[in-house]
């Protein structure tokens, strides 16, 4: 029982040492800037809650809580996916291209887009995936590069004439009809986007597959030890191509919202770099699908009061100070509270083996003694 | 025993989320009183200081202030925006009584006609797009037209029989400036060699990457090209100081005149000549519509011929080679010569 409740305080002592200390951080900077901290943080609080903001946040939210998914895949295995940058452009992309040829009943175009994404995204990964499996190449290096290679595919295509059209100064493939758009929640005053449904679920399967099927128990080991897992009976090989195809696949997810919610086309202003997001927010989120959740809602929540303050004549720049002070804390938080407990148990097991040892001792001295 | 807080962990993340979805509460529309505060200003990426297109806009507005006396707000889009970022960046300037709001750069397109459905008594304007709107002003220029008087410039001034273009993204708009700064090259001299590259083929960073410009533009020096316009917002700078090392290379800038800009000061006898984009006339004019109760609204080009787009002479470095440019700025003017607005593929 004791155990547990050193745990818990653990558990706790992390998250609020990051949040204290990030807020102390933060408040200082701003400070010295010359502006008031307390009025930014009112000023957000107050923006934050607002009724179009909560629907702001949490559509903003999704893609970025997908992104998240797709790397946590890869880190659960200590395998560095880099490249859901470039894996969610290219699935979205020839999502938007099939989706744009197609005009089919709503129950199949949808699917049919999302299918198309989620394969590309897994083809794209899959790559990384065969080049470290067969040649030992790492995936770090492979997957960004891939994120180029990606972005020169999708600007060879996306020109007029090749799968693009011109309108005015923008390529864009040709918009999915309306059957293909997503369902919303209709809220006041904006609607929010029904992606969230999907995003729920996959974050419970994610949550399912890893710590609940003996394929997320072999992943979980292979991140632990790679030659454990190999020793009793895991294929490493296997795991490595499969998690890199699944963290595809979800990456494949990323640009849906946006594709089917919002844009319904892949242009030149189809947004990039949520795939490095997610990598912050993996890190944040401690791949726990929770975890994950609440910093996707933070990151929503900063990025929404970001062009508030700026309004408010604070610097541009905070926002991106405060997203970065807050995965630094956090992260930094986590591990000094690990190397923390890992003394405490040494010592606690440590005196345990020593009382054990001097119990043993006069045990052995009343013995012989009688 | 690890089932049961993971398990509320869930549950209670899952009611959160529900009760934030039902977005009680009142809109932040609700809370505030739109009253006059001046002119909004949302920037492209690169911002106010780019030292090319959001600084002419910047200094349109900063005109405006002094000589309108109105106020100008002014907020800055950031690396890798999504359309929601602009959204709300325009809703905000609208509701805090911002009139007219004003989006720097085609990425305001979509998002300033969705805005201004909102707020049907502010008047929006966008730079580089046209955008469906009763109050919409569609502010767009002839950047092909202006590109062909750099081309006429660049054939002119080449001693290697080389000029290179590097363009930002490879987008409709950047082509533009490709398209036409081709033709004037090969309207000039058609054995000159062009190349052209871009930084990014999709990305919006190749407006906001100086580093890259500057390999892209020491690549092309080093394979003696000696004449290289840079299209690409802030990238532009780069470039540019990368052609300052080299004795005799010429950089042709653009949006503003960048000879005249103070951050590049120290390249300043490296840059031949500037495509101006009179962006700052564009939205000097649309703020003093809307001062005057005569907002602008539709499509406004601005075309060679009324001067919406021009060859700078600042530095005296195409003083020698002015009539054939005017020549070519006549027959554009008069129709002789159609400048294409996409590249030959």
């Amino acid at each position: 029982m004791k155990l547990d409740r050193n745990r818990l305080v653990l558990a706790v002592a992390a998250p609020l040492l990051a949040v204290v200390t990030a807020l102390v951080i933060t408040s200082l900077i701003i400070a010295a800037t010359g502006e008031d901290p307390f009025r930014a943080y009112q000023v957000m609080l107050d923006f934050g809650s607002k009724s179009d903001s909560q629907v702001w946040i949490i559509n903003k939210a999704v893609p970025y809580y997908l992104s998240a998914l797709a790397v946590a895949i890869g880190f659960r295995m200590n395998l560095f996916n880099i490249g859901v940058d470039g894996q969610y452009r290219i699935a979205a992309f020839f999502a938007a291209v099939v989706g744009g040829a197609l005009s089919l009943p709503g129950f199949v175009q949808i699917p049919v887009i999302i299918l198309t994404a989620m394969v590309t995204g897994a083809i794209w990964a899959g790559i990384a995936g065969v080049l470290k499996t067969t040649r030992g190449v790492s995936e770090v290096i492979t997957t960004i590069m891939l994120n180029f290679t990606a972005g020169s595919l999708i600007g060879y295509f996306l020109q007029e004439g090749r799968l693009a059209e011109k309108d005015g100064n923008l390529f864009h493939t040709p918009d999915i009809p309306d059957s293909g758009h997503f369902f919303t929640f209709p809220t006041n005053p904006n609607p929010v986007g029904g992606f969230i449904v999907v995003a729920v679920l996959v974050g419970a399967l994610y949550w399912f597959v890893i710590n609940r099927t003996r394929f997320g128990f072999d992943l979980r080991a292979v991140g632990r030890s790679e030659s454990a897992a190999e020793a009793s009976g895991v294929s490493v090989k296997r795991m490595v191509f499969t998690s890199m195809v699944l963290s595809g696949a979800a990456a494949g997810l990323v640009g849906m919202p946006t594709l089917l919610g919002e844009s319904y086309n892949y242009g030149n202003d189809f947004p990039t770099g949520i795939g490095f997001t997610g990598i912050a927010l993996a890190l944040l989120g401690r791949n726990h699908a929770v975890g994950m959740a609440f910093a996707a809602l933070l990151w929503g929540f900063l990025d929404r009061t970001g062009s508030q303050l700026e309004l408010e004549g604070y610097a541009q720049e905070i926002i991106e100070v405060m997203k970065g002070v807050i995965v630094l804390c956090v992260v930094i938080a986590y591990e000094l509270v690990r190397r923390y407990g890992l003394r405490l148990q040494q010592r606690r097991v440590g005196e345990e083996l020593a009382a054990q040892a001097r119990d043993n001792g006069t045990n052995d001295k009343a013995g012989v003694s009688a | 025993m690890r089932r049961v807080p993971k398990l509320a962990a869930v549950v209670s993340a899952t009611a959160a989320l529900a009760l934030t979805a039902t977005a009680c509460g009142e809109s932040s529309t609700e809370s505030n009183s739109g009253k006059d505060k001046g002119v909004g200003l949302a920037f492209d990426v690169g911002g106010r200081d780019d030292h090319s297109f959001n600084e002419s806009a910047a200094r349109g507005a900063d005109k405006a202030k002094k000589d309108l006396d109105v106020d100008v707000e002014m907020l800055t889009a950031g690396n890798n925006e999504t359309e929601e970022d602009r959204v709300q960046r325009l809703t905000s300037l609208a509701q805090d009584g911002y009139n007219p709001v004003i989006g720097v750069g085609f990425s305001y397109g979509k998002s300033i006609e969705k805005v201004a459905k909102d707020f049907p008594d502010t008047t929006f304007a966008v730079v580089d797009s046209v955008s469906e709107g009763k109050n919409v002003d569609s502010i767009v220029f002839s950047e092909h037209e202006g590109s062909y008087l750099a081309g006429v410039a660049a054939a002119l001034k080449t001693k290697t029989d080389k000029v290179g273009f590097i363009g930002g993204v490879n987008n409709a708009l950047i082509q533009k400036f490709e398209a036409g700064f081709a033709q004037g090259v090969k309207d000039t001299d058609p054995k000159l060699k062009l190349t052209s590259e871009y930084l990014y083929p999709t990305n919006d960073k190749g407006f906001n990457d100086p580093a890259a410009a500057k390999e892209k533009a020491k690549g092309m020096l080093d394979r003696g090209i000696d004449v290289i316009y840079s299209a690409a917002g802030q990238s532009g700078a780069g470039s540019i100081e990368a052609i300052s090392k080299q004795k005799g290379a010429w950089a042709i800038g653009v949006d503003s005149d960048q000879y005249q800009q103070p951050g590049l000061a120290k390249y300043k006898d490296s840059i031949l000549t500037s495509v101006v984009k009179n962006v700052d006339v564009a939205v000097y004019d649309l703020i003093k519509s809307v001062e005057d109760d005569k907002p602008l609204t539709g499509t406004n080009a601005y075309t060679l011929k009324e001067d919406g787009v021009s060859l700078a002479t600042s530095g005296g470095f195409i003083d020698d080679i002015t009539s054939k440019i005017d020549e070519a700025k006549k027959k554009i003017a008069d129709g002789e010569i159609k400048v294409s607005e996409s590249p030959k593929k």
